[in-house]
């Protein structure tokens, strides 16, 4: 079975982001970007499936700019067997997102798509779910734990108050959670490898998707800055003070 | 050149290096330096992840790549603050068994690269003597045939790892200085077992970096078969000569890393520190030296990184090398000063660490060759002034 796992260049999450003076949106300038962790953990989880013997190829696609081959490169130094970018330099909008990985969806006929829950830039949680409504294929997202079993997928779900465990035929979309699995660290012999690994280019035009922006972005602003606490001598003045806040 | 802009494949090699040396953190670089236990877990990640191998043939495990590779990840694991008791763990597993490679027969590559290339042999490299010094052809370690053989007697100082060590590289006089035409002619290159019964290693308690340990080496008529020679007998020192300038190039970025790495940590600390109502960091007192170091940082690994791409393009990069393995020194040693500087008493303190980083900057102000003997070759080869050593 082929799996098809898409992945997006963000900032990397250890980065403090700075928001434009203009409030238009965040400053990419000179900012150290990596794969988003989910998509790392979807990656991840293909690998290990297909170590399994539960898959037999691992393709990955990107949307974004051209260095987002790099993104595409780091997948495949984790065991990735071949990628796609369709480059564009807009920042595409979920519902564009998930209209481009239908059409690959459709030219590639992978068995599963396995992708990450969000992207942490956006946060936006939508692509997976719109994927599976335009393909018309059953979902589980927030995978915790994934087992293949002939035409059909067991996939344990984090929700709130605890873990649930569906099972969804095959094809379908999948989408991982943090505690999926540790992804690995991309070995010196396997980033050689991902050099030679084929990686097609294409565009949003290729597949006929109009990626234009449906939404529009008002304004991007930092969030309010933590006030410092303060140190009360004793209980009686703690309970003064949240009387006087009103709380209590 | 290949040196200086990053490539794709240049940022994934950091990358990658940056996520094992992310799992180290300060308080395992402290406990090792605290207790000098050897960084046993750093060293299989680094290992199990292939970058032992990096500048070693993919014949025999290796990935084939350069110097400029090698640079790369010896600086990341020292700027993630691993400093030199992170490098010199793998220092020698990186480049150390080259003169295997290049003078070795097939035979002996076969037996002795795969292993050194994975981990699985610790090697150690043998050269400096109590009375021999930096005049390298003064070593009295003498080496003398035996009918299946050869015969090593002698003393070795400095030897790094050596209590760990299950190979030594060493070089010995086989033909009496007296005998040879020049005092660099009659030494020759040997790689063999480590033979505890015949070698005595004693650890040397030192300054920093604790959890490598130096060694004096008594070294007592240790037996080794006569395919342990490397080359031709007689050669060695020429061997060791073709080693010296990627090893200055690796030198010169672990300084700057380690340099890097004490930097990162006061500029963060003139941010948090606040002293007469404002941070610390918004004195130019402050600032100047910290942003001295940055340049003076950024500069000598430029020169490292050019050396390398001569190196990797099979082009004489001597001036090159030293020049960069005394600026790294030079500068990195700056760097962790102005860093403990700004710390003011917390730079003493080992909690802040940089006083550990401080610490292994002096190392490679004096190995593996010191400043004066640079400033030597500088004037001699480079500026044509008459030989002073
Ligand atoms: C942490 C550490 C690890 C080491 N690991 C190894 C190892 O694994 N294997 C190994 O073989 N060696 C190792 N060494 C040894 C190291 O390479 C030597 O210490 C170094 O080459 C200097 O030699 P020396 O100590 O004998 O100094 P000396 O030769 O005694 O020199 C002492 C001082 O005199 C100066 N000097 C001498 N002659 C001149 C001159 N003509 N002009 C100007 N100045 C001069 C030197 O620059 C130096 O400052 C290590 C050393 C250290 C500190």
């Amino acid at each position: 079975m082929k799996l098809l796992v898409p992945v997006k260049r963000v900032i990397d999450y250890n980065v403090k982001v700075r928001v434009k003076p203009d409030q238009t949106g965040v400053d990419l300038a000179n900012v150290k970007m990596s794969m988003n962790p989910f998509c790392e953990i979807a990656v991840e989880e293909a690998v290990r499936l297909r170590e399994k013997g539960a898959a037999s190829e691992i393709v990955v696609v990107s949307i974004g700019p051209a260095q987002a081959q790099e993104t595409i490169r780091t997948a495949l130094a984790m065991g990735a067997d071949r990628g796609i970018l369709i480059q564009t330099d807009q920042d595409v909008e979920p519902l564009g997102v998930a209209k481009l990985l239908k059409a690959v969806v459709e030219a590639e006929a992978p068995g599963a798509v396995v992708m990450g829950k969000q992207a942490i830039d956006g946060d936006n949680n939508a692509t997976g779910q719109m994927l599976a409504a335009l393909l018309g294929w059953p979902q589980a997202t927030f995978a915790s734990a994934i087992t293949i079993t002939g035409d059909s997928a067991e996939v344990t779900r984090e929700v709130d108050g605890g873990l649930q465990t569906l099972k969804v035929a095959l094809p379908a979309v999948i989408t991982a959670d943090l505690r999926l699995n540790e992804p690995r660290f991309a070995s010196l012999p396997n980033i050689m490898k991902a050099k030679k690994k084929p990686i097609d280019m294409k565009t949003p035009a290729d597949f006929g998707v109009d990626v234009a922006p449906r939404l529009t972005v008002l304004k991007v602003t930092e969030p309010p800055k933590r006030e410092g606490g303060a140190k009360v001598a004793d209980a009686a003045e703690l309970v003064g003070k949240l009387k006087e806040a009103g709380v209590i | 050149m290949s040196g200086f802009l990053p490539s794709d494949e240049h940022r994934a090699i950091e990358e990658a290096v940056q996520r094992i040396c992310a799992k180290y953190d300060d308080a395992y670089w402290a406990e090792t330096d605290e207790t000098g236990r050897f960084p046993e877990a750093f060293v299989a990640d680094m290992a199990e992840g292939g970058w032992l191998g990096t500048a070693m043939p993919e014949e025999f495990g290796g990935a084939g790549l350069g110097l400029v590779e090698a640079a790369i990840v010896m600086r990341t694991v020292t700027q993630s603050g691993a400093g030199f008791s992170g490098a010199s763990a793998i220092h020698l597993n990186i480049f150390g068994a080259k003169p295997i490679e290049k003078f070795g027969t097939d035979a002996q590559k076969h037996a002795w690269l795969p292993g050194v290339i994975s981990g699985s042999d610790k090697m150690c490299f043998a050269v400096t003597e109590p009375d021999a010094g930096l005049e390298t052809s003064a070593i009295t370690t003498r080496a003398t045939r035996t009918q299946d053989g050869w015969s090593i007697t002698g003393r070795k100082i400095w030897t790094t790892s050596a209590q760990r060590a299950d190979k030594i590289m060493m070089l010995a006089r086989t033909t009496p200085r007296e005998e040879v035409a020049r005092p660099t002619d009659g030494l020759s290159l040997f790689f063999c077992d480590f033979d505890r019964s015949a070698i005595d290693a004693k650890p040397i308690p030192k300054m920093g970096r604790k959890a490598v340990e130096c060694n004096m080496l008594f070294i007592e008529d240790l037996k080794v078969p006569a395919d342990a020679l490397i080359g031709e007998e007689g050669k060695g020192f020429k061997y060791i000569l073709s080693g010296l300038n990627p090893e200055r190039v690796l030198f010169a970025v672990e300084a700057v890393g380690l340099g890097r790495a004490a930097l990162m940590k006061a500029a963060q600390y003139a941010k948090d520190r606040v002293v007469f109502g404002r941070p610390i960091g918004m004195n130019q007192g402050v600032q100047h030296p910290l942003a001295r170091a940055w340049c003076e940082l950024e500069a000598a690994e430029l020169l490292a990184m050019k050396a390398a791409a001569l190196f990797d393009a099979g082009l004489d990069c001597g001036a090159e090398a030293n020049a960069a393995k005394y600026l790294g020194a030079e500068f990195g040693f700056k760097a962790c000063e102005a860093a403990v500087l700004a710390h003011g008493g917390m730079g003493y303190a080992k909690e802040y660490h940089v006083e550990r980083l401080f610490r292994e900057s002096m190392i490679a102000r004096i190995a593996p060759v010191s400043r004066e003997m640079i400033l030597n070759f500088v004037a001699e080869r480079v500026l044509g002034l008459p030989k002073s050593y």
